[in-house]
C-alpha cells in the first residue's frame, strides 16, 4: 500500500467574468457570468514513503490545486485521494496533524511575533510533547541556522531566513510527509542551497517523505528522484528526472571560436544555431554523431582556437516539453 | 487539559500580541472620553429640560449617565467588525494554514477572536474607570461620574453577565467572519454592521429610554444581550427575574449563533477555493 495513494483527481473552480470597462462593471451587478476554470482533469499517481517527488509544470497547470488538496485545505470535485489511509480532505484534523506544508508565497509565522512565540504556538496548537518539541525545534534550529533570529519578529526577517523559519515551522511535529510549493521562490542563490541542502537531509536521513512544486530546475535537478510534469490539469510524464531529459531532449551544444572569421560549415547530423563574427553553435543529436567525431571534423579543416561542449539548460528542456504537449500557459 | 491547550494558546497568544499596542488603546480611550462626555451632555439636557418625563423614566440620569460611561468602557465589546486577522488572511491566503491546523476550525477562530476582544477591552476598560468612576468625583463633578454597582448581588450578577455578552459577541464575530469568508470581502459587512451595533446594542441611546411598543422586542433581540442586559443587572434596573431572563436570553443567542456559527462555516469552508500560488 503505497503512503500517498491519488485516483482520477478533478477540480473545476467557476471564475466571475465582466467586461472591461464601466459598463462591463455596472453590467456585472445585475448578470454575472460564470466561467468554469479545469484546474484538474485527471491526475493519478502513488508515492512510497521516504520518496522525494518533484512537480514541475506551467503557471495555471494545476500543481497547487494538488497539493491544497492532498493537504485537506481543498476538496476535490471527483477522485480519491488517501494519505496513510485516511481521506485528507474528509479526515481533515487527523490528516493534518501528520504532514508538514510550507507555502512559498504565504507565510504561516506571526507577521508580529518573534519567531520563537511563533514555534511554541505551533507547539501547543500541535499538542507536541513539551520534552520532545524542544528536542525537534533546537535539532531544527541548529540545522536551519535559526539560533540568532530566533527572538526576531518575523517581519524583520530577509526572505530567506524567513523560508528557513517557515520550514522549521512546518516540521516542529515531526511529520512523516512535507509539502513544499516553491520553498525557493524569491530566494538568493545561497538561500536556495541551504533550503535543498536541508530537504535532502531530511529526506535521506529521516525517511520523510517529500513532495515539492517548483519553477526552479535546479530544485528539481539537485533535489528528486522522480519528477511529474503536469500541465492542464493532468499528468503528462511522471518518471526519473534523467529520463525526462535523455527523452525529451538529448541534443547538445557545441561552441567554436575560429581563429578567423567563422566558416560556413555543412557537418551530417549538426546544425548551425548561431553565428557571430568568429563563433559559431552547433547542435547535434548525440545518437547521430558523437562530439569527438566533430570536432575532430572541424579542427582537420580550420584553425580552431577554443572549443566546448554544453548540455542545454534544463529550463529549455523542459520548455521544450511543455511546447510539445501545447502545455504552456493558455 | 490536553484537548484545550491549543485553544488557550491561541488567546492567550492574541490577546498578549493586542496588549502591545498601547498607542492604539490610548487614542480610543480619549476617542471615547469625548462621545462620552457629549452623551452624557445630551441625556443630561434631556433630563433637565423636561422634568417631568424624566420622573416618569424607567432609568434615572445618574443611571443613564453610568450607562454612558459603561458602553465607552466596553466598546471593544461591541460586534462591530470581523476579525481583521481573518480579513487579513482571506485576502493573503494565510487561512490555508488554519486549515492545516489539528485543531476546530470554528474553536480556534472563536477563541482568537475573544483573546482580541478582551486584549482590547482590559486598557479601555482600566482608564474609563480611572477616568470617569474616580476622577470625575475627585474634582468635584460625582453627579457625572460612573457609579459604582447598585448592590452586591448587582455587581456579582453584571459579572456574570458581562461574561456572557463577550461569549455572545464573540459568536456575533464569529458570523460575521464567516461572511467575510464567504464574500471575500470585509469592507461591506463591517460598514452594514456599524449603524446596526449602534442602535440595538443600546450604545447610542439605553434601549430603556425607547418607547414602549418597542421596548420588549428590543430587549428580546441579541445585541441587547451584548451591552444593554449587563448594564441594566449593573445599576439594578434589572433584578430577580427580570435579571435572570436577561442572562437566559444571552445563553439563548449565544448558543444559537455557535450552532449557526459552526454549520455555516462547515459549509462555506467546504466551498472554500484558494486561488493563485
Amino acid at each position: 500500500m503505497p503512503q500517498i495513494l491519488v485516483q482520477d483527481l478533478a477540480k473545476t473552480y467557476r471564475v466571475a467574468e465582466r467586461d472591461p470597462g464601466m459598463l462591463g462593471a455596472v453590467r456585472g451587478l445585475v448578470r454575472r457570468r460564470w466561467r468554469t476554470v479545469e484546474a484538474l482533469k485527471d491526475v493519478s499517481f502513488s508515492l512510497e514513503r521516504g520518496e522525494l517527488l518533484g512537480f514541475i509544470g506551467p503557471n495555471g497547470a494545476g500543481k497547487s490545486t494538488t497539493i491544497k488538496i492532498l493537504s485537506g485545505i481543498l476538496r476535490p470535485d471527483g477522485g480519491r485521494v488517501e494519505i496513510e489511509g485516511l481521506v485528507p480532505y474528509a479526515d481533515r484534523i487527523k490528516h493534518v496533524a501528520r504532514i508538514g506544508v510550507v507555502f512559498g508565497q504565504r507565510t504561516q509565522l506571526w507577521w508580529d511575533l518573534p519567531v520563537i512565540d511563533g514555534f511554541d504556538l505551533l507547539r501547543d496548537i500541535y499538542r507536541v510533547d513539551p520534552q520532545r518539541y524542544k528536542a525537534t525545534r533546537d535539532e531544527l534550529v541548529a540545522m536551519l541556522r535559526l539560533e540568532k533570529l530566533l527572538d526576531q519578529p518575523v517581519r524583520q526577517l530577509s526572505l530567506g531566513q524567513r523560508m528557513r523559519a517557515e520550514i522549521a515551522a512546518a516540521l516542529l511535529h515531526e511529520p512523516s510527509i512535507l509539502f513544499l510549493d516553491e520553498p525557493t521562490i524569491g530566494l538568493d542563490a545561497p538561500s536556495k542551497l541551504a533550503v535543498r541542502e536541508f530537504v535532502k537531509k531530511l529526506n535521506q536521513e529521516r525517511g520523510v517523505t517529500v513532495l515539492l512544486t517548483t519553477h526552479d530546475m535546479h530544485d528539481i535537478e539537485a533535489l528528486a528522484q522522480r519528477v511529474i510534469v503536469i500541465g492542464h490539469g493532468q499528468v503528462l510524464a511522471d518518471s526519473p528526472f534523467e529520463t525526462l531529459r535523455a527523452n525529451v531532449l538529448a541534443e547538445r551544444r557545441l561552441f567554436v571560436d575560429f581563429a578567423g572569421d567563422a566558416p560556413a560549415l555543412d557537418l551530417p547530423g549538426a546544425e548551425v544555431r548561431n553565428r557571430d563574427g568568429r563563433s559559431l553553435e552547433l547542435a547535434f543529436d548525440p545518437r547521430v554523431t558523437s562530439a569527438p567525431a566533430l570536432i575532430a571534423a572541424i579542427t582537420a579543416r580550420h584553425a580552431v582556437e577554443d572549443i566546448h561542449v554544453e548540455q542545454p539548460a534544463i529550463e529549455e528542456v523542459i520548455a521544450k516539453f511543455y511546447d510539445l504537449h501545447g502545455a504552456n500557459e493558455a | 487539559m490536553d484537548a484545550l491547550r491549543p485553544y488557550i494558546a491561541a488567546f492567550n497568544s492574541r490577546f498578549l500580541l493586542m496588549m502591545q499596542y498601547r498607542a492604539a488603546a490610548l487614542a480610543g480611550f480619549f476617542t471615547q472620553c469625548w462621545f462620552g462626555a457629549v452623551h452624557v451632555m445630551v441625556l443630561a439636557a434631556f433630563y433637565l429640560g423636561a422634568p417631568e418625563a424624566a420622573a416618569a423614566s424607567p432609568i434615572t440620569l445618574s443611571q443613564a449617565v453610568t450607562y454612558t460611561w459603561l458602553a465607552q468602557g466596553l466598546l471593544a465589546v461591541m460586534p462591530w467588525n470581523g476579525d481583521p486577522e481573518v480579513a487579513a488572511g482571506v485576502r493573503t491566503g494565510s487561512i490555508s494554514y488554519d486549515r492545516l491546523r489539528p485543531v476546530d476550525a470554528y474553536a480556534l477562530w472563536y477563541v482568537r477572536a475573544a483573546g482580541w476582544m478582551t486584549a482590547r477591552l482590559v486598557p479601555r476598560v482600566a482608564l474609563m474607570i480611572l477616568a470617569a468612576g474616580i476622577a470625575l468625583p475627585l474634582i468635584g463633578q460625582g453627579q457625572w461620574a460612573w457609579q459604582p454597582p447598585s448592590s452586591l448581588s448587582a455587581a456579582l450578577l453584571f459579572a456574570l453577565s458581562e461574561t456572557l455578552a463577550i461569549a455572545l459577541a464573540c459568536a456575533i464575530v464569529m458570523l460575521i467572519n464567516i461572511i467575510v469568508v464567504a464574500t471575500l470581502n470585509a469592507r461591506g459587512i463591517n460598514i452594514l454592521m456599524q449603524p446596526i451595533v449602534i442602535i440595538f446594542t443600546g450604545n447610542l441611546l439605553p434601549l430603556a429610554l425607547y418607547p414602549d411598543v418597542v421596548r420588549v422586542a428590543l430587549f428580546l433581540q441579541p445585541f441587547a444581550g451584548t451591552l444593554d442586559i449587563p448594564n441594566r443587572i449593573y445599576f439594578g434596573n434589572l433584578t430577580g427575574q427580570m435579571a435572570w431572563a436577561g442572562i437566559g436570553l444571552q445563553i439563548f443567542w449565544t448558543v444559537l449563533f455557535i450552532v449557526l456559527g459552526r454549520f455555516w462555516l462547515g459549509r462555506v469552508m467546504s466551498r472554500l477555493e484558494v486561488q493563485g500560488g
